[in-house]
């Protein structure tokens, strides 16, 4: 194979791309743990709430990492990229922003903590759709992470070849889960379900092609998003069936998220995250 | 349990044999032996126990809610990783703690539903509001400091699956604190606004602080049979001023105050602090959730538990059909 990329040799027309490609890696990311961690201490069961809380906190630290080449290749440190961007500079897909709560879950909500998406989430909140979700996610979190562990960008790699051990203990807990779940009561079987119908459009959204697609992949960086959806396919279609989940080949993905155009969710998940850094953006709390 | 073979524990005062069984268990305690679930042991120290092994797993879990609402405003990568681990701690303790109560005869889900009717209490402390991001840090230094007092006295005790549950706590506590004294530092070192709030929080939380450790020794209950049986080693002022010799000076080394009315003032002689007694019958009104926020903490437990039905029940359900035979090939 030829030579790897590294900060110092990475070709200067290649760099946007190894940008976008990060950006998406770490906003994917930080969402995902900040979504997952809203359950944290609240969580339906305890050895539930335990293990959301571990994955969101490793989740976290992806992200950190990742923001952390991104500030070695010139963009800003890390804590100013997650607390001071606005939703229309993240690159997640709309998939990972999306709230705890089922779509057509009642507006109101009664305040218990003075803190309104905490109540939203005691009084409607849908682990069903953070389980399923988090079983999709995952799924494709360690395909595009063994992907880019042989990537000629070799900061990329070497961090994935990392973040590898950590991801085997979140697929762990999303197939035995979704197994207990689907293989549980009529009611867990449907919940599972409504979710997954939810979530699918959503999901698909999580291999978006930017432009940066083929040049990524033509310069061995990261496969294209559609040989990674492939991948991902063949790997959970035989666990769905398993789950008695049927895909709608017909749905339309929900793209707009890797160019920056985002639902309600990514802003009212970044006024939550970013309300106390931005009381004072230069402060070290 | 033992039991004899007339099917009777024999363990209350007037059982036939009792007095002996309590002597030779006495003599054990006072030998520093560890009592194992399986042991005899009195009725009255195994009350106790779940008493306050449920109050302790309560604690942790009504614990989790202050400071796991701030997750989510988290104001850097680092402090929101940090906060998610030691919520993730707490609820994690609450569970081992639920654990080493049910190895006394009582279920999680008995303890979860007395906590939720309102029937069994937890600290003080977690019955009030965590109102901004300086309360995170107070209550992850100072309260964390508190109980480590506390759990480090209880995990000498003589119940062995208690000790060695608090062992493990004390020492993710230890990580805790110093996470907590690392934020209460860069707020009381920052800018205005954050001294100011670090500073707003300190008066808020002084006296749940103050109470912390339960009523004077002079009105509590409990203590005597407490440590004669080696449950407790302390009593609670003894608590109270160990808490205080050792991180009073540390506050007022970060140029923070305690509020005047408490006039805590150090005696040259004894070394000891003297403080303003906190105000008991407050106290018990806290605690039996008259408190500002105990409602809604109850309210967000049993909602909590509600959610969680459907996936217990999958859970025991998918575990069932686990354990059915194999049909034949």
């Amino acid at each position: 194979m030829s030579d790897l990329f590294n900060l110092k040799n990475l070709p200067t027309d290649l760099k946007p791309a190894v940008v976008d490609l990060l950006y998406r890696l770490a906003d994917d990311s930080i969402l995902i743990g900040h979504r997952n961690s809203e359950w944290t201490g609240i969580g339906p069961i305890l050895e539930e709430d335990i293990a959301f809380s571990s994955m969101a906190q490793d989740k976290m630290g992806h992200a950190a990492a990742y923001y952390t080449l991104l500030h070695e290749l010139g963009e800003q440190d890390p804590d100013t990229l997650a607390f001071m961007r606005d939703a229309h500079d993240f690159r997640c897909c709309q998939f990972v922003a999306l709230g705890n709560i089922a779509p057509d879950a009642p507006a109101e909500s009664p305040d218990n903590c003075n803190n309104p998406t905490r109540d939203r989430l005691m009084a409607h909140g849908d682990w069903a759709i953070s389980f399923v979700r988090q079983f999709l996610f995952v799924q494709a979190d360690v395909v595009r992470n063994s992907a880019l562990e042989s990537s000629r960008y070799d900061p990329l790699a070497s961090l994935c070849r990392k973040i590898r051990g950590e991801l085997r203990y979140h697929t762990m807990h999303a197939e035995s889960t979704l197994r207990h779940l689907a293989h549980g009561t009529d009611d867990s079987r449907d919940r599972i379900k409504k979710s997954f119908v939810y979530l699918w459009p959503y999901a698909l959204g999580l291999f978006e092609a930017t432009a940066h697609d083929q040049a990524l992949a033509d310069a061995c960086i990261c496969p294209t998003q559609a040989d990674l959806q492939r991948e991902w396919r063949a790997r959970i279609d035989p666990m769905l069936a398993d789950a008695g989940l049927t895909i709608d080949e017909s749905v339309q993905p929900k793209f707009g998220g890797r160019t920056g155009k985002h639902e309600q969710a990514l802003v009212d998940a970044l006024a939550d995250m970013q309300k106390v850094y931005r009381l004072e953006p230069t402060a070290t709390w | 349990m033992v039991q004899t073979v007339l099917g009777q524990r024999n363990d209350k005062p007037g059982d036939p044999g009792y007095e002996e069984s309590l002597a030779r268990f006495e003599a054990r305690i006072a030998r520093g032996d560890k009592v194992e679930p399986g042991d005899w042991m009195p009725d009255a120290y195994r009350q106790q126990l779940i008493r306050l092994i449920h109050v302790h797993a309560n604690s942790e879990i009504c614990g989790a809610l202050p400071e796991g609402t701030w997750i989510c405003h988290a104001p850097s990568l680092k402090r929101k990783m940090a906060l998610v681990a030691k919520v993730q701690d707490e609820v994690g303790h609450g569970q081992l703690l639920y654990r080493a109560a049910e190895t006394l005869g009582k279920s999680r889900e008995e303890m979860i539903d007395e906590l939720i009717s309102g029937k069994a209490k937890y600290s003080n402390v977690f019955h009030y509001p965590a109102e901004s991001w300086a309360d995170v840090c107070v209550i992850a230094w100072l309260i964390d400091a508190a109980a480590i007092v506390n759990q480090k006295m209880m995990a000498e005790g003589s119940y062995g699956p208690y000790a060695r549950a608090l062992k493990r706590i004390c020492y993710e506590e230890a990580f805790h604190l110093t996470h907590g004294y690392d934020m209460c530092i860069s707020m009381a070192t920052g800018t205005k606004l954050q001294r100011d709030m670090l500073q707003n929080a300190i008066n808020r939380w002084w006296e749940p602080i103050m109470m912390f450790h339960g009523p004077s020794d002079k009105e509590s209950k409990h203590t005597e049979q407490l440590m004669k049986w080696r449950i407790k080693l302390k009593t609670n002022d003894q608590q109270r001023q160990e808490f205080l010799q050792k991180y009073l000076p540390k506050l007022f080394n970060l140029g923070l105050t305690v509020p005047a009315e408490w006039n805590l003032k150090l005696d040259p002689q004894t070394k000891e602090w003297t403080y303003a007694e906190p105000d008991w019958e407050k106290f018990i009104g806290v605690v039996r959730g008259g408190g500002p926020v105990s409602a809604q903490r109850l309210e967000t437990r049993r909602l909590s538990h509600e959610q969680g039905r459907w996936i217990r029940e999958a859970l025991t359900a998918a575990a069932r059909g686990q354990r059915a035979p194999m049909p034949a090939a």
